[in-house]
């Protein structure tokens, strides 16, 4: 067993050695963020057109491919080294641009335009060094992430990857294990907040046999994509976490359930399994000890649902993913009737450096109730949009304006939702509340799986919570009244309102509706689903009643609530709308003012693009 | 169960099969059943559920309560080029409804339908992660970020 480790000791030293020293002072290293996002933005073009024309130009350099840095709004990114240099990341790089790096920044070390700041502390810095400038962002579940290749186990075990689990292994025995994970404080990521060392205690004190491990890697939420972004960049961080929590609770056995609609995130999992496979991480006596364990991938087929526990168990089996009542927990019956673990991607990828720094150091990270960090995906009107990992109780005025650099044009902060379709909107007042599990479910939102929509004064809420009930309409899987008919019935009030047809009434039957449906609804889908309703209603009520009362959307988004009215004094009577009017609505004279009729008028927006002389309005 | 017939070819049967004896003919596995038998055919006919059902030793209704449920698995045959528009929260806000209306507007199509000649077809599809792109539109395997709506003529043009 000693031998085992010392040898894999010496193969990481090795590692270290080749990824750390020998290339860095030789060679050029160039990183291509290769995520998703990034493919899609050409990075995969660039990647070869810099290997092409290092060996065409005679540069000495290294291309490797990488995961997700983060920088989302500036894709494709690349990160270049220079030998005895700082890292400089790039940002909006084409063929163009990658040929002036080349030539400027790698031939003659100018700098090039476009270079995005570092502005994250790793778990290598020294946290609590008070001399070191603070970091708004530490990199704990996106250590790798942009740094790897998650398609080369050398490097991840060049980090320090399998570290973790080969001292679980042969050092620690899985209540110690267990002790550890509870000490460090950490709670599910997926959404729930549960805290995970007491769910792994459950499952390992659960008697029937044998136990299951599964990955829930079903991020549905409309907006997040952090788990992704994970295992398109780390596959091993979460591969080594399911065996270390295998170990813990006892289970030999382990499932990733991931959603179809992530190929990437797929194949480098595929791959990364079959590495670790090869090197003996995964499989039979693991560091030569007795521990067996195995991975495999199960698909889910765009289910949101799924991301429940008890429906995603469901669907594992081959079933509708449809969820059943808790209890039993599946900690004590799931998978085929027997014990399962269930954590989230991002959960996982906490577990290694909690086990390899300590639960301390991890506890110490962190406010009071949440510690460690959590991974946001920022999107919507903000500059910067992208991947960001902050501490728990970090504001949202740091995130929204410190990180995210604002909002887009300058414009009006509004509101900013989280939780996805199950949580709510934090407005203005809640800039300044720590971010953590309990402040937002105090604040009438949740923490969600970590989804961040920035909107501003052009967005409408009524609107917004409208999408967000649609959503939930169509992804009800229907097994439960409240749910199912519910949830429905609050669409259609809000579809009402949007029309300019609503009451002061209906928003009195919201209010009531949407609390009877989180109070009886039967899983978490249920029970959540009215949060945006309500939120919106909560902080927002002025917007309603102005769609109720006044009949007028201040966002102009409502379509029906806007008028196209032609302003006399402007109007020289040319004729240009009335001819363009699909459905001619627009009457009048050859040189006189027209008129629109408000009964006819489909809102197009045509009169208003055809006008020349800027006559016509909305209100 | 679908108003579209079709005749499955021997051939077609036997490949079936195989992606069923793959799997262990394991009850269990109907999900990833499904997904290959459509990565075969495009889609997922009442005939192709018939010959999953009778393999994997279900009945054809459970076959099709879980086709149904998913979202993923379809029972119209789509597009040569199927064309899914985000509609994520992300994309939403970004105007994503607009590149939507542009898409059906020049394909004279609806959602869920297919243009007469059989080369494009439109859904949506609920968030591929790739918000920082919003709005995002994917073409078979392909992914646009970034969408306007005066864009979307000259995405339909490469497809020429």
């Amino acid at each position: 067993m000693d031998d085992l480790k010392k040898l894999r000791n010496t193969l990481l030293e090795k590692m270290k050695f080749r990824e750390n020293n020998q290339n860095a002072q030789v060679q050029v290293q160039v990183k291509v963020a290769m995520a998703t996002c990034g493919i899609a933005s050409g990075a995969k073009e660039v990647m070869d057109f810099m290997a092409e024309e290092f060996d065409k130009r005679n540069i000495e350099a290294v291309v490797t491919q990488t995961g997700c840095m983060g920088y989302c709004y500036a894709e494709p990114t690349i990160e270049v080294k220079l030998p005895n240099n700082e890292p400089v990341i790039f940002g909006w790089v084409d063929l163009k641009k990658a040929d002036r790096i080349i030539e400027k920044y790698i031939r003659n070390n100018e700098l090039v335009e476009g270079i995005i700041p570092l502005n994250f502390a790793s778990i290598d810095d020294n946290l609590n060094d008070e001399t070191t400038e603070r970091k708004k962002q530490i990199r704990i579940a996106l250590r790798n992430c942009g740094v790897i290749n998650p398609e080369n186990i050398d490097d991840y075990i060049g980090r320090d990857g399998y570290q973790a689990l080969g001292r679980c292994l042969t050092e620690l025995s899985p209540d110690v294990v267990i002790d550890q994970v509870k000490k460090s404080g950490l709670r599910g990521r997926g959404g729930g907040g549960f805290p995970t060392g007491l769910k792994w205690e459950i499952t390992r004190k659960s008697v029937a046999k044998p136990k299951y491990v599964v990955c829930n890697a079903d991020e549905g939420d409309p907006g997040a994509f952090m788990d992704r972004s994970i295992l398109e960049g780390d596959p091993h961080s979460v591969i080594e976490a399911m065996a270390i929590a295998g170990y813990a609770i006892g289970a030999e056995f382990g499932v990733v359930y991931i959603r179809a609609e992530y190929p990437l995130a797929i194949e480098r999992l595929k791959i990364a399994i079959g590495q670790a496979r090869v090197l003996g991480l995964l499989g039979r006596n693991i560091f030569g000890t007795d521990f067996c364990f195995d991975i495999e991938l199960r698909y889910g087929a765009g289910a949101f649902v799924c991301g429940e526990e008890t429906a995603l168990i469901h669907s594992m089996e081959g079933n509708r993913g449809e969820p059943t009542v808790k209890p039993p927990f599946p900690s004590v019956s799931g998978y085929l009737g027997l014990p399962t673990n269930v954590n989230n991607v991002e959960t996982f990828a906490n577990i290694p450096p909690i086990i390899t720094k300590g639960a301390e150091w991890f506890a110490s990270i962190g406010s009071e109730k949440s510690k460690g960090t959590k991974v946001f995906a920022l999107a919507g009107q903000i500059n910067n949009v992208g991947l960001i990992e902050v501490p728990m109780g970090t504001t949202l005025r740091d995130v929204i304006y410190e990180i995210g650099g604002g909002i887009r044009d300058s414009r009006e902060f509004k509101a900013v939702q989280t939780g996805g379709p199950s949580g709510g909107c934090l407005t203005k007042k809640h800039l300044d509340t720590p971010i953590d599990y309990d402040n937002l479910i105090a604040s009438g939102s949740m923490m969600g799986s970590g989804g961040m929509i920035v909107m501003d004064e052009a967005d409408c809420m009524v609107a917004i919570a409208k999408f967000y009930l649609e959503f939930t309409v169509e992804e009800s899987c229907g097994k439960c009244s409240p749910c199912r008919i519910g949830n429905k019935r609050l669409f259609e009030i809000l579809e009402k309102i949007t029309k300019g047809n609503g009451t002061l009434e209906d928003l009195e039957h919201l209010r009531t509706l949407g609390n009877v449906i989180k109070d009886t609804s039967l899983c978490g889908l249920g029970q959540t689903s009215p949060n945006p309703v309500l939120s919106t209603l909560d902080n927002f009520f002025e917007e309603y009643y102005e769609h109720v009362v006044d009949k007028k959307c201040r966002a102009g988004v409502c379509k029906s609530l806007m008028k196209y009215i032609i302003q006399e004094d402007n109007c020289v009577g040319c004729m240009a709308c009335a001819r363009n009017c699909p459905v001619n609505a627009i009457t009048g004279e050859k040189k006189l003012p027209h008129l629109i009729n408000q009964h006819i008028c489909i809102k197009c927006g045509a009169c208003m693009e055809k006008c020349k002389f800027n006559a016509i309005y909305t209100n | 169960m679908s108003h579209i017939k079709i005749q499955l070819k021997p051939r077609q049967v036997e490949q079936l099969q195989e992606v069923c004896q793959s799997f262990n003919n394991k009850p269990g596995e109907l999900i990833n059943v499904l997904h290959k038998a459509q990565s075969i055919f495009g889609y997922l006919p009442a005939e192709v559920q018939e010959v999953v059902a009778k393999e994997l030793n279900l009945s054809v209704a459970k076959v099709y309560g879980v086709v149904t449920f998913y979202s993923f698995f379809t029972m119209q045959p789509k597009g040569i080029h199927p064309i899914s528009i985000c509609l994520g929260t992300a994309c939403y806000v970004r105007g994503a409804e607009k590149v939507l209306d542009e898409f059906k507007r020049l394909l004279k199509v609806n959602v869920g339908e297919t243009t007469p000649d059989g080369k494009f077809s439109i859904s949506c599809l609920r968030c591929v992660g790739a918000c920082g792109l919003a709005p995002v539109v994917t073409i078979g395997e392909k992914v646009y970020g970034r969408v306007s709506p005066d864009g979307v003529k000259d995405i339909l043009k490469e497809f020429e």
